[in-house]
């Protein structure tokens, strides 16, 4: 057996079986099941490494020939397949609490496949393609989350407006990033021709500004947040912007002039703050739930790019990685939450959802203290790492420190704004949580990860701090 | 092949982009979008075999054909889009204007990618440009399914002058008939509704 047909192959085939069972719990299960085997396998059985079990000698052979080209996931993969079926373990057993098990769960488990693929194909210019084919099949996805909305008797806006756009920003950002692959590889050495350079560099900005939804690229996002159910936005989005950040670093890696250009730090950082305070600051003045999450998601993109950007390659890759777990955790629970209000009130702008806390407590609790996380905030799980990168960033300019906080309190404000809204309740409304039984679990739960990870920090960072040496170069 | 049947592609694929940006009726569309995917085959038979650039055109085809089937039972709530600008005339301008910035810039982008021919490189940046004209004309499922099929058609015939790829190929083709879905998902989703 090799291990892009256990990791890709057989993930693609369980995720047509999924679509065709009756029971959405049924899909539910099956899916975390199989997810978390999936992340087994890669703990005990990682490809390329030979395992003895007694007499018994297991290898999973590495690479696939598909077409002609190499589909290729090695012993060094081991961590991000762990973390990414870890991940989508997670996201599906959500399900039980929103619903949209069928959805969520079988067409999550081909996109985390074609996903996957992106970052097993060699040579790796060709990730892009796997990328595009794994948005082209969001569309039902996000699509069909919609039309369950309106059936729900949601108010969200008759409209397809960002489903479109996100349609559309996507598909434009996967030209540039394979004619950019191209002409990097003719420089593949050395910046040889600068013009040369200077044209790849450009298209690689323009695929990468598209792909990761940076700053004036983004609009989209709060209006799909808005039209579309938000637990699957979070999940899509968390996934695609993670891939697509992974792509950013192997580009990053595979070549040396590109890894050693001092403009590079620059442009991420500008980019990256750019991103990040605009995201913070318009949060503060958004008056719809699922808008403000999307707002909190392109963030942590920014974030993410700011992480990069340090000078100190090793350290910058520790806060990215260890930013993955926090974050995965706040929007999912943030979402939830999000998608349980709009089960009950068909609409989540302020009007609509104030005082629901005396009848939905724990998903008040859950999109306030994962809003918090995502800003920062002592005890909880993104705290640690953000003050880290913080504290880098005040140490090698101080506006980029200052806008960092700026950002920092937007989401803070919006934060206290929210709980001021989801609290407004009369008095004479008694408290009576309305959450079900599986909803009330998952989010209590979620909240004690979101406390416990923001308390002992180190907990996750054995699993973590392996993932940069999936990188020949950066990660050493 | 000879240049001159290569410059009649790009002038053919000039044509139909250009339609496809002025048409309002649907059903023309899609007979342009068949055309500019007959156009764009003799450009990329050029490089590649001819049983890859045919499965390329047949894969054009097949989205054309579920753009319309979708489009015919959406039909009541799509034909008249309410977009700004409306006229003609201006689109028409608008073409032009895209058009010849294309074309001078063609020569410099021949330069760049080695093998590329110039009629290549202009009809591929004429269909990129217009494409991303027409989407940026349009909120309409249909018409911007349209506009990014034009400009991926743009990429591709770009894209076969530098990489022959039967994966890529084969990628790029489910990449257009997923389009083509995703758009016909969208329209009908929008037609859906509207009628609710």
């Amino acid at each position: 057996m090799s291990a892009p047909l256990i990791w890709i192959g057989l993930p693609l085939m369980l995720a047509v079986f999924l679509l065709l069972l009756p029971r959405e719990r049924l899909v539910t299960a099956l899916g975390t099941v199989s997810a978390l085997l999936l992340t087994g396998i890669a703990y005990w059985l990682p490809p390329d490494t030979t395992q003895r079990l007694g007499s018994l000698s297991l290898r999973i052979e590495p690479s696939l020939t598909l077409l002609g080209r190499q589909i290729t996931l090695d012993a060094g993969d081991q961590t991000l397949l762990m973390l990414v079926y870890g991940t989508a373990a997670f996201w599906f057993f959500g399900t039980f609490a929103v619903g949209q098990a069928r959805q969520i769960v079988a067409l999550g488990m081909a996109i985390i496949a074609l996903l996957m693929a992106s970052l097993a194909v060699r040579p790796f210019l060709y990730s892009a393609l796997f990328i595009q084919v794994a948005v082209l099949m969001s569309v039902p996805l996000l699509a069909s989350a919609k039309i369950k909305e309106k059936a729900h008797g949601s108010a969200a806006q008759p409209s397809v407006r960002g489903l479109l756009r996100f349609l559309i920003s996507q598909t434009l950002g996967m030209p540039f990033i394979l004619l950019a692959g191209f002409l990097l590889s003719g420089i593949e050495a050395g910046p040889a021709d600068v013009a040369q350079v200077i044209q790849a560099s450009l298209l690689l900005l323009l695929g990468f500004a598209f792909l990761l939804a940076v700053f004036p690229l983004n609009t989209w996002l709060p209006l799909l947040a808005e039209e579309t159910s938000p637990y699957t936005v979070g999940f899509l989005l968390t996934m695609l912007s993670t891939f697509g950040l992974v792509l950013a670093l192997n580009f990053i890696d595979r070549f040396s002039w590109l890894r050693n250009s001092t403009q590079l730090p620059t442009v991420l950082q500008f980019i990256g703050i750019l991103t990040l305070v605009t995201a913070g600051v318009w949060a503060a003045f958004q008056r719809h739930l699922a808008r403000i999450a999307a707002y909190g998601l392109l963030a942590e993109i920014g974030v993410s790019l700011l992480a990069i950007s340090l000078p100190d390659r090793q350290i910058g890759l520790q806060i990215l990685f260890s930013l993955l777990l926090p974050r995965t955790l706040a929007l999912g629970i943030w979402t939830m939450s999000i998608n349980i209000l709009q089960t009950q009130t068909g609409d989540l702008r302020f009007a609509a959802v104030q005082g629901l806390v005396r009848r939905y407590p724990l998903a008040t609790a859950g999109v306030i203290f994962s809003n918090l996380s995502l800003a920062g905030t002592p005890l909880l799980a993104a705290f640690p790492f953000r003050q880290t990168l913080w504290e880098r960033l005040a140490l090698q300019s101080f506006p980029l420190a200052f806008w960092f906080g700026i950002a920092s309190l937007g989401l803070w404000l919006i934060a206290l704004r929210t709980l001021a809204v989801l609290t407004m309740s009369p008095d004479n409304v008694e408290w009576n949580s309305q959450e079900t039984w599986p909803q009330r679990i998952l989010l209590s739960i979620g909240l004690l990860a979101l406390f416990l990870l923001g308390s002992f920090p180190q907990l996750a960072q054995p699993v973590l701090t392996s993932l940069p040496t999936m990188f020949e170069f950066l990660g050493k | 092949m000879p240049d001159v049947l290569l410059w009649a592609s790009v002038f053919f694929l000039a044509i139909t982009s250009t339609s496809l940006l002025l048409s309002r009726e649907w059903r023309w569309s899609i007979a342009f979008l068949a055309a500019q995917y007959l156009a764009a085959f003799w450009l990329v038979e050029f490089h590649w075999p001819f049983t890859m650039s045919a499965a390329k055109l047949v894969t054009g085809w097949m989205a054309a054909a579920v753009l319309g089937m979708t489009q015919l039972h959406a039909q009541p709530t799509l034909t008249n889009e309410p977009s700004w600008p409306q006229g003609r005339t201006f689109r028409l301008l608008a073409a032009g204007l895209v058009l010849l910035a294309a074309l001078a810039t063609a020569q410099q982008m021949a330069g760049w990618l080695p093998g590329l021919e110039l009629p290549n490189a202009s009809g591929a940046l004429i269909l990129i440009s217009l494409g991303l004209l027409h989407l940026g004309m349009t909120a309409n499922p249909f018409r911007a399914t349209i506009g990014l099929l034009t400009f991926l058609l743009g990429f591709e015939t770009l894209y076969a002058a530098i990489e022959n790829s039967i994966l890529v190929a084969g990628l790029l083709s489910t990449i257009t008939l997923g389009l083509a879905l995703a758009g016909s998902y969208l329209i009908s989703l929008t037609a859906w509704e509207t009628n609710e």
